[in-house]
């Protein structure tokens, strides 16, 4: 059949493909970049950092308050590390009363060193448009029915710090140990969009 | 700027795909690898990126998955900084290379103001033809200082590859009901808003 491929955009593999290939003829791109770059992504931004971050809070008020008076300084405390252009970590505290979710509307900001990178629902056009105006129903639609005396405040990063959820430890898992609790939690639940249930819930 | 990709409170959308099915693109990965490479090299800052999606074209930008959006913004600034042609990446590909749009001035910051929690506080009725860290919705709109967060440089500056100078941002708290009268669930609503595009309101 006649058909001008021209037209049509190339898929993005061949685009992305062509993109590498250019900077590399030009010794732009070191041969190792793209490896090694990727390797540390995977290996050391992971959502594991943040859960046990959180695992930390839920055991040692002391590391709580920290974390919650300055979040960037527990991360570090921790080993973790951020980009240049996160200036501080802001962990907002989920209560019996007071839920907290994260989003950005404008395009998918997230603390990705500490919570791992962002789902794909998170970075898709339906959840940036509705959660800010839909938060209850979103919540709902995603399996959260938050009872109607809960408020609900919802964070949209704009600038460049970045927001993490400190979960409500599930009661069922008091007196369980930091690497044990670490394991239960989610990185939804440090977006906010899910709260963490206790063992066989 | 006005452009689609400033979605917060856009009507029309669905459900969320929820959970996210899983997928294993090699490209996508790549894509991240290349934009981490540009931004390390100093090449051009987060704030040129990002202006660089919104300047996609509006069709485009919508029917793209999020690392093409990335990829796209990558190669038009990398061909704006003179560092690959686009010629170059045409001929490479079987099909159409496509960029984001011309880039325009920016503007500077408005003369320092300083914020403290508890503040009450209006966000300026202006319209950006740059980029602009303002969602759409809090324009114009009243809200109470939460949050003071360290400077960072004035996005509507440093996106068009100006010199920016440092500024605070405060994280602000808003009423839903107050964004989108009587078509909203009810929610405290929190945005990190550059301190340029603040106006302090008197205490009552």
């Amino acid at each position: 059949m006649a058909h001008d491929r021209r037209s049509e955009i190339a898929t993005p593999e061949q685009r992305t493909a062509a993109l590498e290939l250019v900077l590399r003829r030009k010794g732009e791109l070191p041969e190792t970049f793209v490896h090694d770059f990727t390797e540390h992504a995977e290996d050391e931004w992971v959502t594991d950092n943040g859960a046990r971050m959180v695992a930390s809070a839920w055991t040692d008020p002391a590391f709580r308050a920290r974390m919650l008076a300055d979040g960037t300084a527990a991360a570090r405390e921790m080993g973790f590390e951020f980009p240049e252009h996160h200036r501080q970590l802001v962990v907002l505290e989920n209560t019996a009363d007071v839920h907290n979710v994260i989003v950005c509307t404008l395009c998918s900001c997230t603390a990705y060193t500490i919570i791992g990178a962002a789902p794909g629902w998170y970075k898709d056009l339906d959840y940036r448009a509705r959660v800010v105006r839909e938060s209850r129903t979103v919540l709902r639609e995603m399996g959260l029915d938050l009872p109607s005396s809960t408020e609900i405040r919802v964070w949209d990063t704009t600038a460049d710090h970045r927001y993490m959820v400190l979960p409500l430890q599930p009661p069922t898992t008091v007196g369980w140990s930091e690497e044990d609790l670490a394991k239960i939690v989610t990185q939804d639940s440090m977006i906010g969009a899910s709260r963490l249930q206790g063992v066989g819930g | 700027m006005d452009g689609v990709h400033d979605l917060g409170g856009k009507q029309g959308f669905g459900r969320v795909v929820y959970p996210w099915p899983k997928h294993d693109e090699t490209w996508e990965p790549l894509v991240r690898a290349l934009s981490a490479f540009a931004i390390k090299r100093h090449i051009y800052n987060m704030d040129e990126m990002r202006h660089a999606i919104e300047r996609m074209e509006p069709r485009h930008y919508v029917s793209a998955a999020y690392f093409e959006r990335h990829l796209t913004a990558v190669a038009t600034l990398l061909v704006e900084k003179g560092v690959v042609t686009r010629e170059e990446l045409e001929s490479m590909v079987d099909g159409m290379f496509p960029l984001a749009g011309a880039i325009g001035p920016g503007r500077q910051a408005a003369p320092p103001q300083s914020f403290a929690i508890g503040d009450r506080v209006r966000v300026k009725n202006e319209y950006v033809p740059g980029h602009v860290r303002m969602p759409a919705y809090i324009r114009g709109k009243e809200g109470v200082v939460v949050r003071v967060s360290p400077p960072y440089p004035f996005p509507d500056t440093a996106a068009h590859g100006e010199r920016a100078p440092m500024e605070a941002t405060c994280d602000v708290r808003f009423r839903s009901r107050d964004l989108w009268p009587d078509s909203c669930d009810e929610a405290l609503n929190h945005v990190g808003v550059f301190q340029s595009y603040l106006e302090k309101l008197e205490r009552v």
